[in-house]
């Protein structure tokens, strides 16, 4: 215990340029933990709001059909298999129909994709309950994005346009009953919902459907013929690939801010053998050998990572906690991040991230606070102690 | 009966590397210093005083020639070794002092005892002890910085014996001091060589050092020009 005694009491010692580094290093400490807890936070809240909104627990998809292929639309529906209907009548799944269309809003053209859903459904968290009932026009229910890229409201009348199962083009009027505020953009943009027995009838489809989304923990049991399961974890690749890249970006900024303060840790140290020459002679003098000289210095640059942690530990706890409960306001464009953020983002702060990231820097610190000190094994004793380098 | 030799020079030498040449600091000097000895090297400033304390101290090596302190051979030990000598038989007293600034004066004077790994009782009653010697018991708590310079030369003093050395090395000890502080620090010194029959060897060009020396060896280029004992 001779050694951390003695660097705690050069540390503590040394007074304002310990605290200056201490409170520098804790500042990179909670800054570390906040960026990447909103990260993971960011990422935690997309791939929530995708399962609830949109993938539920897998889905099955018509064989036909391929999301990242416009041209398999039309011809990917099907009559859905007993199976599947036994699973939709125990309110274990829910079918979606989509057809390719049209719209006109205020004379314009606009090529969107129509889909059909049932109003009832209570797995997927779209507000579908907004479709029952109607006036004689097809009610319709829209997302935010799609309402400001084509100036519709709730109550406008917009006509749409679709072809039905044997190609003949039809056209009515839907009515928008309510534009729904959701962060997936896979449920908004340019497109439409409307009741799923409406679309069905109106494109002479009846029973059928593209795709069924499962509740979570529900599957058909055996192979669905002409169907393919989908799960959660394929229906999410997308998602988790972008935030694996912008995880890249989070991780950029997490080696800045350490390398900042590594740098001050470093530059301190360098300092410190520097200034401290004198006493390193002394210290040898006393007899304390290099070895022990050179852990004495790398200890007291490590502690400046210990006590950092203490430091942030007693004010950025109650400070992480806070933004993790009322959460951290979003500006207005953050869509373009391409996931789904809400308005505000809710940190999160596992124990790898708090644990990993106190781990790493106590780690980093060490070996950095190590580096300058080498020059003490080529010191003489007697030039030290004229406050000379050899 | 005479005491055992405690330091012992043959034929030493000490060269130093300057430019292309070399500077010759030590040239064949024969030196022995008994136990219990208060023996000062004198002479001008480059005349290698200084460059002898620091080989007997193991500080440094000789270059040729040989030298044994307490009967070890000074050139033949590693580092570690030099420092555990350093640490168990040696006190080094400093012109400028040398004090740890961060430490206070107990704590200062409590050090070679740490590194000693001694018992916290026993290190606490040897360093109040020591401060004893120098008049110092009650400045304990203070730092260095508050200190006069002839009290932070005490408080040298007190770190340098508190582990009771066989020999004590002094680096031109008053050369910062005024000449009531010098007396001061000399009798300390007169004193604690009496009470603990240790070895104290200075280097100085001080007259009011030289006046309290029992033996004087006069150096000048590195060679001994004068061995005198009063």
């Amino acid at each position: 215990m001779l050694l951390p005694t003695l660097a705690l009491r050069n540390l503590l010692g040394a007074g304002l340029r310990t605290w200056l580094n201490v409170v520098s290093l804790s500042f990179s400490f909670v800054a570390i933990i906040f960026l990447q807890g909103m990260y993971d936070g960011m990422n935690e809240q997309a791939v929530h709001a995708s399962v609830g909104a949109l993938y539920g627990g897998g889905q099955y998809w018509h064989e036909r059909y391929d999301p990242y292929d416009p041209l398999t639309l039309p011809d990917a529906h099907g009559p859905l298999p007993a199976s599947l209907e036994s699973l939709i009548r125990a309110r274990q799944a829910t079918p979606i129909l989509i057809r390719q269309a049209s719209i006109y809003p205020g004379g314009r053209f606009r090529s969107i994709l129509l889909k059909g859903i049932a109003p009832d459904q209570g797995i997927l968290t779209i507000p579908a309950a907004a479709l029952q009932g109607g006036d004689g026009t097809i009610p319709a229910l829209i997302g935010a994005r799609m309402a400001r890229n084509s100036g519709l409201k709730p109550g406008d009348a917009v006509t749409v346009q679709w072809r039905d199962v044997h190609g003949t083009f039809d056209a009515a009027d839907v009515t928008i009953a309510r534009v729904m505020r959701t962060t997936v953009q896979e449920i908004d943009n340019d497109q439409i919902w409307i009741p799923l027995e409406q679309l069905r009838r109106i494109t002479d489809m009846p029973g059928q459907a593209s795709l069924v989304v499962l509740r979570p923990g529900a599957r058909a049991g055996g192979t669905v013929a002409g169907w393919t399961f989908k799960d959660r974890s394929y229906l999410l690749r997308d998602i988790r690939t972008l935030i694996r890249y912008k995880s890249v970006g989070g991780s950029v900024l997490y080696l800045v801010l350490l390398f900042l303060a590594m740098l001050a840790i470093f530059d301190t140290q360098v300092l410190s053998v520097f200034r401290r020459r004198r006493e390193i002679g002394t210290l040898m003098a006393l007899g304390m050998t290099r070895t022990r000289v050179i852990g004495l210095f790398t200890l007291e640059g490590a502690l400046h990572g210990a006590l950092a942690a203490l430091l942030a530990a007693a004010y950025g706890i109650p400070l992480l906690v806070w933004v993790a409960v009322h959460g951290y306001g979003v500006p207005q464009g953050t869509d373009s991040f391409g996931l789904a953020i809400g308005e505000r983002i809710f940190p999160v702060y596992s124990a790898a991230l708090v644990g990993g990231t106190t781990l790493l820097v106590l780690l980093v610190t060490t070996v950095v606070s190590f580096l300058p000190t080498r020059r003490i094994a080529q010191l003489k004793p007697t030039d030290a102690l004229r406050g000379r380098m050899s | 009966m005479t005491d055992p030799i405690c330091i012992e020079a043959i034929h030493l030498d000490k060269r130093y590397a300057l430019g292309s040449g070399t500077l010759k600091a030590l040239d064949q000097v024969d030196l022995s210093i008994a136990k219990g000895e208060f023996a000062g090297v004198v002479g001008p400033s480059g005349s290698g005083k200084t460059t002898l304390l620091n080989i007997i101290g193991s500080l440094d090596a000789p270059s040729g020639g040989s030298i044994r302190v307490l009967g070890t051979d000074i050139a033949s030990l590693s580092h570690r070794e030099a420092a555990r000598l350093r640490n168990l038989h040696i006190g080094f007293i400093f012109q400028t002092f040398n004090l740890l600034p961060v430490y206070t004066v107990y704590e200062n004077v409590e050090f070679p005892l740490l590194l000693r790994r001694m018992e916290a009782g026993r290190r606490k009653k040897l360093v109040m002890e020591a401060l004893e010697w120098v008049g110092l018991a009650d400045r304990a708590d203070s730092k260095p910085a508050q200190l006069s310079g002839g009290q932070s030369q005490r408080v040298a003093i007190a770190r340098a014996v508190v582990k009771q050395p066989e020999i004590v090395l002094a680096d031109e000890p008053t050369a910062n001091l005024d000449a009531e502080n010098s007396h001061h620090v000399m009798r300390t010194m007169v004193q604690l060589n009496r009470d603990l029959n240790a070895t104290f060897v200075f280097a100085t060009h001080d007259e009011k050092v030289i006046g309290y020396l029992r033996r004087k060896i006069t150096l000048v280029d590195g060679t001994i020009a004068a061995d005198e004992r009063s």
